[in-house]
C-alpha cells in the first residue's frame, strides 16, 4: 500500500493564497494604473524605455502565472510562444503593415498557434516532464528562428522593424510607444485576471490542485490544459509583438533558454498564482537586468541568477507557493 | 554511409557519457539537475583553454574530472535541505546555478565561440573500409565505450551499484531497511557531474565552446533520459547511441530540420511509452 | 434495470490477477458493500468500475448502457460519482469552494469564462455542507479540517454530481467511533434515488449499513447474497482466517 499522500500546511496557518478583497484589489490596480500613465511626463527618455520593457516582460510574465501558478503546469519553455509572436509581429510590420493593432492581433495569434502545435504533446505529461518537454520545445523554437533566414533573418535577427503605426502616425516618442504599450499590455493583463476568477480558472486550480480528483468530478482536464496552454501562449505572443514595437528588433535569443528563465525567476519572486506578483517579479528582473546591468559591468544575469537560487530557499511557502508536485511522503 | 553511422555512434557515445550522470541522479534522487548542461560547458571551455597538445588535454581532462565532481559534491549538498520540498523546487535551485555558471564562464571566456583542436595525431583521419574517416571521432567511440562498460560493471556488479539500482526502484523501502545511502547520493552526483565536465573536453573538437551551448546540450541529455528511461544505465546507453544517429542522420538529410526531428523523437517517445524505453514496472514518476 | 452490472472483469498486473473474471449486479437503491481480506482485489476492482483503470476483459454497464470504453471523466457525466480514500482534496480551497467545483460541472451550464456571481452555485454547495454535516465549516480551507470532516467533504463532492451511483471507497477509514456513526447516519440518510455502492474493511459498518454483500477473495467473487448469508458462509470465514489453510499446512 502506499502512502498517504499529505496535504501540505505550507508555511503554517495561512495554507491558501492571501485574498484581496475585490474592492481594495481593484481600487489598488487603478492607483497604479495611474501613477504608470503619468510616468513618462516625468520621467527622462531612457527611463520610459526601461519601463516600456518592464511592461512588456510582466504581460508576459503574467501569461507564464497562468501556466505555472494558477494550473500548475511549470514551463520552460514559454519564450518559444513570446519570440514567435515577436517575430510574427516584426514580419508583418516589414511586409505587410504595421499600423495597430494588426501586429498585435498577429502575435496573439501566432503566439497562440505555436502553442497548440507544439501543446497538445505537453499536456499529456505533468510535472518535471513537462518540464523537461516545454524545455526541449522552446529550445527547438529558438533552433527554428536561427536557421530559418529567408523569414526570420537567422541568427542576427529580424531588424529594422518599422515602428508601429496608430490611426496613421509612427509612434516614433519613446512616450507615445510607452502608451501603446500601456493601454495594450493592461487588456491582456485584464484578461488573464478575468479568466483566472472565472469558474473556468476556479477548474484550473482544481486541476493543479489535485488533478486526479477533478477528472473524477467528471471534469476533462486534458482539454483543459491543452486550453489553457493555447491561452497562455496568445497572450505571450502578443507581449512579443509590444516588444518589437519598443525594441524594433527581435533576435534568437528572446526565444531561449535565458528568457525563458526569467520569465520563470519573475513569477516566482511575484508569489506564482498571484499574478499581480509576477508584473512586481517582472519589474525587478527587468531593472536588475537592464537599468543596474551597466553599473555590475552587464552581469546582471549573475545577480539574478544568485537571487533565484536564494529566492528558492528562503521562500516559506516553497518556490511555487502551493503544491505543483506530489511530496514523496 | 557508413561515415554518418560511425559519427552516430561518436555523437551517441559522447551523449551517454554526458547523460548517465543526469539519469542517476534524477533516478535516485528524482532531482532534476538543469546544471547539467553548464557542467558540460565548464568542461568545454576547459578543453578549449588547455588545448594544443596531448599535455593539455589530458590536463584538461583530470582537471575536469576533478572539477566536475567538486561541483557535483556541491550541488549535492546545495539540493539536500530541499529534501522535503517539491521537485520543482530542487530543479529551480539548479537553474539558478546553471544562469550563475553560465554568466560567469561568459566573464571569464568571454561572448565569442572557442574552437578547439583534437590533439596532435588524432586530428588527422583513417581510411576505414575504403572511406575516409576522422580518427578523433574513432577514439570517442572508443573512450565511450570503455566508460560505458565502467559504468555498466560499477552499477551491475558491486555493492554500491545495487544499492543504487535499489534506491531507483524504491527509495522507501531502501529507507526503511535502514541503509544508509547519503554517502552514495553525493558519490552518484559526483561521478556523474565529473562525466559531464569529461564530455565536455572529450566533445570540444567536435562541439567547440560558446555561451548557449550549456543548454543545447542539457536538451540533448534530457530526451536521452526520458527516452531511455530513468535511472536505468542500459537505457541512457541505448537512448544516447539511438539520438546519436537520430541527430545525425537529421542534420545529414534534412539540416534545416534536425531539432524538429530530435523533437518528434521525444514527443512520440512520450506519447507511446511515457516512462520511457527501459523502464521496469516501477519506472514511472 | 439494474444500476451497475460488471460481467466478467478482469485485470492483471503482470504474473498477479488481481481482478478475475468478476460478475457484480447492484440493483437500484441498494447499499452494497464489497468486501474482503487484503489483497482481494476490492480497490482494483472499484477502479475498473470508476474507470480509472481500464480493464482487460469483461463490461461495465450502467444503467443499461454499456461503459467499458469510457473513461472516468465520461462515466462521471453519466452518472457514477466516487470518493476517494485518501481525501487528499484541494489544499488552496475552502470546503464551499470545493463543492463548488462540482457543482458548477453539473449544474447542466457551460463553465464560465468570464467572473460571475452565481449565487445558486453558492447556495446548493452550502446544502450539501449541510447535508453531509459540515454547515459550520463553510469558509475553511481543507488543510485545516480534520481527517473525519475531510471524508464529509468527500462525500459532498459526490453528491454535488448528482450520481445515480455512489461509490464509496473506504468512507469509514481513519474515522474516530463519533465520526463513524456520523457516516452512519448520513448514508442512511441519502435518498432511495441514489445506489450506493461501498467498499469497507469494517464489517460492523458493512452490517450495519449494507442490504448486499459481494465478498472477493483472490481476485474472485467468493459470494454475493444478502448480509445473513454472508455472515454465515463457512467460506467466507475460512477466506478471512485461513485456517482451510492452516489445515493444509499442519494437517488437522
Amino acid at each position: 500500500m502506499t502512502a498517504a499522500p499529505q496535504i501540505e500546511v505550507p508555511g503554517g496557518a495561512a495554507a491558501a493564497p492571501p485574498r484581496v478583497t475585490r474592492g481594495r484589489g481593484l481600487l489598488v490596480a487603478v492607483a497604479v494604473l495611474v501613477v504608470l500613465a503619468a510616468a513618462p511626463l516625468f520621467l527622462a527618455p531612457f527611463a520610459t524605455t526601461t519601463l516600456t520593457r518592464i511592461v512588456v516582460f510582466a504581460l508576459f510574465a503574467v501569461s507564464l502565472d497562468l501556466l505555472v501558478g494558477v494550473t500548475g503546469m511549470p514551463s520552460l519553455g514559454h519564450a518559444g510562444y513570446f519570440g514567435a509572436g515577436a517575430y510574427a509581429a516584426g514580419w508583418v510590420s516589414i511586409n505587410v503593415t504595421a499600423e495597430a493593432p494588426v501586429p498585435l492581433l498577429v502575435g496573439a495569434v501566432f503566439g497562440a498557434l505555436a502553442a497548440a502545435l507544439t501543446g497538445w504533446v505537453t499536456v499529456r505529461s505533468s510535472g518535471v516532464f513537462f518540464l523537461m518537454l516545454t524545455l526541449a520545445i522552446g529550445e527547438t523554437l529558438q533552433q527554428v528562428a536561427d536557421s530559418w533566414e529567408s523569414v526570420t533573418g537567422g541568427a542576427n535577427g529580424l531588424a529594422g522593424i518599422p515602428a508601429t503605426r496608430v490611426a496613421g502616425t509612427a509612434l516614433a516618442n519613446p512616450g507615445y510607444t510607452y502608451w501603446y504599450v500601456l493601454v495594450a499590455a493592461t487588456l491582456g493583463v485584464a484578461l488573464v485576471v478575468l479568466l483566472a476568477r472565472s469558474p473556468f480558472g476556479a477548474a484550473l486550480r482544481g486541476i493543479r490542485d489535485n488533478e486526479p480528483r477533478m477528472r473524477a468530478l467528471g471534469y476533462p482536464t486534458a482539454l483543459y490544459k491543452y486550453a489553457v496552454f493555447v491561452v497562455a501562449g496568445s497572450a505571450a505572443g502578443a507581449a512579443g509583438a509590444l516588444l518589437i514595437a519598443q525594441q524594433r528588433l527581435v533576435t534568437p535569443a528572446d526565444l531561449g533558454f535565458m528568457t525563458a528563465s526569467f520569465a520563470l525567476l519573475a513569477v516566482i519572486i511575484g508569489g506564482a498564482g498571484s499574478l499581480w506578483g509576477a508584473c512586481l517579479g517582472a519589474a525587478l528582473v527587468i531593472i536588475v537586468r537592464d537599468a543596474l546591468g551597466p553599473s555590475l559591468d552587464g552581469h546582471g544575469t549573475l545577480v539574478l541568477g544568485i537571487a533565484f537560487v536564494l529566492v528558492v530557499y528562503l521562500l516559506p511557502r516553497g518556490a511555487a507557493g502551493v503544491r505543483l508536485f506530489r511530496r514523496r511522503t | 554511409m557508413v561515415v554518418s553511422i560511425l559519427n552516430g555512434f561518436a555523437i551517441g557515445f559522447l551523449l551517454f557519457v554526458l547523460a548517465v550522470g543526469l539519469s542517476l541522479v534524477f533516478g535516485m534522487m528524482d532531482v532534476l539537475n538543469l546544471a547539467h548542461g553548464a557542467l558540460f560547458l565548464g568542461g568545454a571551455y576547459l578543453g578549449a583553454a588547455l588545448s594544443g597538445g596531448w599535455g593539455g588535454f589530458l590536463t584538461a581532462l583530470a582537471v575536469a574530472a576533478v572539477a566536475g565532481a567538486l561541483a557535483g559534491g556541491v550541488l549535492s549538498l546545495m539540493t539536500e535541505p530541499l529534501r522535503n520540498r517539491t521537485h520543482l523546487d530542487q530543479a529551480l535551485l539548479t537553474l539558478g546555478v546553471a544562469l550563475v555558471v553560465a554568466e560567469l564562464l561568459i566573464m571569464v571566456f568571454g561572448d565569442d565561440p572557442l574552437s578547439v583542436d583534437a590533439p596532435p595525431g588524432l586530428d588527422g583521419s583513417v581510411t576505414l573500409l575504403g572511406a575516409v574517416y576522422p580518427s578523433y571521432r574513432l577514439v570517442i567511440i572508443g573512450i565511450g565505450a570503455v566508460l560505458a562498460l565502467v559504468v555498466w560493471l560499477v552499477v551491475e556488479r558491486t555493492r554500491v551499484g545495487a544499492l543504487v539500482r535499489a534506491t531507483v526502484a524504491d527509495r522507501e523501502m531502501v529507507a526503511t531497511l535502514g541503509v544508509d545511502n547519503r554517502l552514495v547520493k553525493v558519490a552518484v552526483f559526483a561521478v556523474g557531474s565529473a562525466l559531464a565536465t569529461a564530455a565536455g573536453v572529450l566533445g570540444g573538437p567536435i562541439y567547440g565552446a560558446r555561451p548557449g551551448l550549456d543548454a543545447a546540450v542539457l536538451i540533448l541529455a534530457l530526451v536521452v533520459v526520458v527516452i531511455g528511461g530513468l535511472g536505468s544505465v542500459r537505457g541512457a546507453l541505448v537512448g544516447a547511441l539511438v539520438i546519436g544517429q537520430v541527430d545525425t542522420f537529421g542534420r545529414v538529410l534534412l539540416p534545416d530540420l534536425a531539432s524538429f526531428i530530435l523533437f518528434a523523437a521525444l514527443a512520440i517517445v512520450l506519447v507511446v511509452r511515457p516512462q520511457g524505453i527501459f523502464s521496469g514496472p516501477v519506472g514511472a514518476r | 434495470m439494474t444500476v451497475l452490472r460488471c460481467a466478467g472483469l478482469s485485470r492483471s498486473f503482470g504474473a498477479l490477477k488481481a481482478v478475475d473474471d468478476v460478475d457484480l449486479t447492484v440493483e437500484p437503491g441498494a447499499r452494497h458493500a464489497l468486501i474482503g481480506p487484503n489483497g482481494a482485489g476490492k480497490s482494483t476492482l472499484f477502479k475498473l468500475v470508476t474507470g480509472t483503470m481500464r480493464a482487460a476483459a469483461g463490461t461495465v454497464e450502467l444503467n443499461g448502457q454499456d461503459v467499458s470504453r469510457r473513461s472516468e471523466v465520461q462515466r462521471c457525466r453519466l452518472g457514477m460519482s466516487q470518493t476517494m480514500q485518501h481525501a487528499s482534496l484541494f489544499a488552496s480551497m475552502t470546503a464551499t469552494e470545493t463543492v463548488a467545483l462540482a457543482v458548477q460541472r453539473h449544474s447542466g451550464r457551460r463553465i464560465g469564462l468570464l467572473p460571475r456571481s452565481r449565487p445558486e452555485v453558492r447556495a446548493r454547495a452550502e446544502q450539501l455542507l449541510a447535508d453531509v454535516g459540515l454547515a459550520g465549516r463553510s469558509n475553511v480551507v481543507v488543510p485545516s479540517l480534520a481527517h473525519g470532516e475531510r471524508k464529509q467533504l468527500e462525500v459532498a463532492l459526490a453528491l454535488a454530481c448528482n450520481p445515480s451511483l455512489l461509490l464509496l471507497d473506504e468512507p469509514a477509514a481513519g474515522m474516530s467511533p463519533a465520526e463513524r456513526a456520523r457516516l452512519v447516519e448520513l448514508v442512511q440518510g441519502l435518498p432511495a434515488e441514489i445506489t450506493v455502492l461501498f467498499v469497507e474493511h469494517d464489517l460492523d459498518l458493512v452490517f450495519a449499513l449494507a442490504d448486499a454483500v459481494t465478498v472477493l477473495h483472490l481476485g474472485r467473487v467468493l459470494l454475493s447474497g444478502t448480509p445473513a448469508e454472508v455472515r454465515a458462509s463457512e467460506a467466507v470465514r475460512e477466506a478471512y482466517l485461513g485456517t482451510r489453510r492452516r489445515e493444509e499446512l499442519f494437517g488437522s
